[in-house]
């Protein structure tokens, strides 16, 4: 057994006076893909959002405990959260590609972090990352068409593609399928499930069919605890606590 | 006096009116869903049709009195005194009537006490005259309105629609006056072009209207200076201290600023748009213009001038900074928080998600702000009177004085001036040529900021 990802320890989120999480712990490894639900507003989201520092861009959040990219406290003084989210890469809710042309879109953050010496190298950057989020045959001819004028399932591939160019460990998605239809929605979960061989991925969902299908675990939130992580099918088949049991059974939520 | 009263005494009906309508409506009243509008709305209802045909009749009839009584005294016998010669005639006219007004006054001309007695009763006939037709008009109204009252009567109606045309009306008010304001301003510039052609106007270099004279008046008009002044004081000098300052203010205000120092520091920012042009103006010509002359002399200059465009220019530019800022401010805060975000999330740093991201997204609405700042600039005058001078020079030094346009047309039109000569008349062209371009760069700028929001909502 190899030594978790990210490792979570008594984590609590403050936003203002008001704690949004409780004293979360969580392993998460490699290699798989790893599903946070649970009913709005349970915390799932704030604490997808505390583990690349994202959080920090709202004003009065706080994080209190201990999270570990590696070993490494992310919330330490000596921990850059610039350096830290160009290793842990995040896909939004609504896709949110740049007022720029698909290239651009793309080549922003290897330009940023200084990946490619040249156009030719650039060039080749953009290509990979194109071709890993699926999207290089749609959109290889018309590279310099603004990456709004998109459809929103290409939109939110495109941001996939955005995240993987810079080369990150891991990738945060928070609900990327919910303003996508069916068929896009089918599409970014083929690219999940073929992107986790790379990369440590974690995703927050509503959609209880989604976590089934693309996550190999589960972790399920409830008014900002975590109240029960294991395998995904465990979860799915036999829930360990009551209230686990009465979400996914559509009791609430 | 009697239209007055006439006048009063209608407004007074007219609340009678409503209470009469509301009283009459309510006896009708027999319980929820009986009567389409509520008792108020037929008050309502009775007090307009009382008020506004009276109100039609009393302003008609105020329009055509004079020319009735002017005619009813000509008539009268006294009237065949009257000299021939028109101005003085009229000047007696004028005075009878101030005597028929107020029998004390003192007038100039003799003939006038004659006539102020038959006028004074000619008024007072029509007078009556015009109020027996108002009262009529009103008693008329009221009469049909209340007749009208009837439990399924759609009061209500009527008066949402009565509520429309008063509104309607108001806004057709400035409207109409925005068109009467540009119809003078055409008119007047039309006959000063009669003298001097257009082309002189626009492309000639010499400006000097106090020596126009004889044949070759069109050679002193040559507004290309005032325009040059007007462009490098408002539109490059002020601009070049306007949109750094205001765009990084904005900057700092959306993205660094905490709450709180936000809610200290937008509002003081707002009080610079609310200085009155004039404290800039003197701001300019007694603290900057003196320093910037002696700076010129610092580095070299002979004999700079207290007046300079540079001094105008620069407190302009501070004058312009809430402009700028606020629309940048506004054009920011439109972005998407998802940019940011997206831009952040893939380890840009704060300044380089400004700068790569936010700044193009709101470029738009930027430019806009920028267009409007710049259309107020050269509109501005105070500041330019007190500190850019007189002098039509076209020069690229900012040490120099010069002008604008204006500058120029407070000076053609303050003191004593004759409404027909090329000199006084050259301002309404001067006018016409400023509201163009500022109500062209504000078309524009709407244009820009309507398809910028569109785009993100």
């Amino acid at each position: 057994m190899t030594e978790p990802k990210l490792i979570a320890r008594n984590v609590d989120v403050y936003y203002g006076e008001k704690k949004a999480i409780d004293n979360v712990s969580i392993d998460i490894d490699n290699g798989i893909v790893t599903a946070f639900i649970g009913p709005s507003g349970c915390g799932k989201s704030t604490f997808l959002r505390s583990l690349n520092r994202m959080n920090d861009t709202i004003a009065g959040a706080k994080v209190t405990g201990e999270i570990l990219l590696d070993g490494e406290d992310i919330y330490a003084a000596s921990m850059d959260p610039v350096a830290l989210r160009a290793r842990v890469g995040m896909v939004f809710q609504k896709p949110n590609p740049f007022p720029k042309s698909i290239y651009e879109n793309i080549a922003y953050g290897p330009r940023i972090h200084g990946l490619a010496q040249g156009k030719a190298q650039m060039d080749e950057i953009v290509e990979r990352a194109l071709t890993k989020a699926g999207l290089w045959d749609e959109v290889k001819d018309r590279l310099s068409d603004a990456g709004t004028a998109l459809s929103g399932g290409q939109q939110q591939r495109l941001c996939i593609a955005r995240a993987i160019a810079v080369s990150p460990e891991v990738i945060l998605m928070d609900e990327p399928c919910s303003a996508l239809d069916p068929i896009a929605t089918a599409r970014i979960e083929e690219l999940i499930d073929e992107l986790k061989n790379s990369y440590a991925i974690v995703i927050v969902t509503h959609s209880m069919q989604q976590a089934a299908r693309v996550s190999q675990r589960t972790a399920f939130f409830h008014l900002g605890n975590l109240v029960e992580y294991g395998e995904t099918s465990q979860v799915f088949t036999t829930p360990r606590e009551d209230r686990t049991k009465d979400y996914i059974t559509g009791r609430y939520g | 006096m009697i239209l007055t009263g006439i006048l009063l005494a209608v407004v007074g009906l007219g609340l009678v009116g409503w209470f009469v309508g509301r009283g009459r409506a309510r006896l009708l009243y027999d319980g929820r869903g009986s009567m389409h509008s509520m008792p108020t709305y037929h008050g309502w209802h009775l007090a307009l049709w009382i008020v506004v045909p009276a109100l039609v009749v009393w302003t008609a009839w105020s329009a055509i009195q004079p020319g009735l009584v002017e005619g009813a005294l000509m008539a009268d016998p006294v009237a065949a005194t009257l000299p021939a010669d028109a101005m003085h005639r009229s000047a007696i006219l004028a005075e009878a009537h101030m005597l028929a007004n107020d029998p004390g006054a003192s007038v100039f001309n003799a003939q006038s006490q004659a006539l102020a007695a038959p006028l004074r009763a000619i008024v007072t006939r029509f007078s009556l005259i015009g109020a027996l037709l108002v009262a009529i008009v009103a008693f008329a109204g009221g009469a049909y309105g209340f007749t009208r009252i009837r439990a399924r009567f759609e009061a209500r109606t009527q008066v949402e629609r009565a509520v429309m045309g008063v509104l309607l009306l108001a806004s057709l008010i400035a409207i109409l006056t925005t068109f009467g304001i540009v119809a003078s301003l055409v008119f007047e510039a039309g006959l000063f072009f009669k003298d001097v052609s257009p082309i002189a106007f626009l492309t000639g270099t010499h400006w000097s209207p106090g020596n126009a004279r004889g044949a070759d008046i069109a050679e002193n008009f040559g507004a290309v200076p005032l325009f040059w002044g007007t462009i490098y004081i408002g539109a490059i000098i002020a601009m070049l201290v306007a949109i750094p300052l205001g765009l990084m203010s904005a900057v700092y205000l959306t993205q660094y600023a905490s709450r709180s120092m936000r809610k200290w520091l937008k509002p003081i920012l707002e009080i610079l748009a609310g200085i009155p042009t004039v404290v800039y103006g003197y701001f300019a010509a007694l603290t900057v213009a003196p320093l910037v002359r002696d700076f010129a002399a610092s580095i070299g200059m002979q004999n700079p001038s207290t007046e300079s465009a540079l001094a105008a220019g620069l407190v302009m530019g501070v004058m312009i900074i809430p402009f700028v800022s606020s629309m940048a401010d506004d054009a920011l805060a439109a972005v998407p928080r998802a940019m940011s975000d997206g831009s952040l999330a893939l380890g840009a740093t704060r300044s380089e998600t400004i700068k790569k991201v936010l700044l193009p997204a709101a470029l738009p609405g930027i430019v806009a702000g920028v267009m409007l700042a710049i259309s107020r600039a050269i509109g501005e005058t105070m500041i330019v009177v007190m500190a850019a001078g007189a002098a039509a020079n076209l020069s690229a030094n900012p040490f120099a004085s010069m002008t604008t346009v204006t500058f120029q047309i407070v000076q053609l039109l303050t003191g004593d001036q004759e409404f027909n000569s090329p000199k006084t008349l050259s301002a309404f062209a001067l006018g016409l040529i400023l509201f163009i371009v500022t109500l062209v760069l504000n078309i524009i700028a709407l244009r820009v900021v309507k398809r910028f929001r569109e785009a993100y909502e």
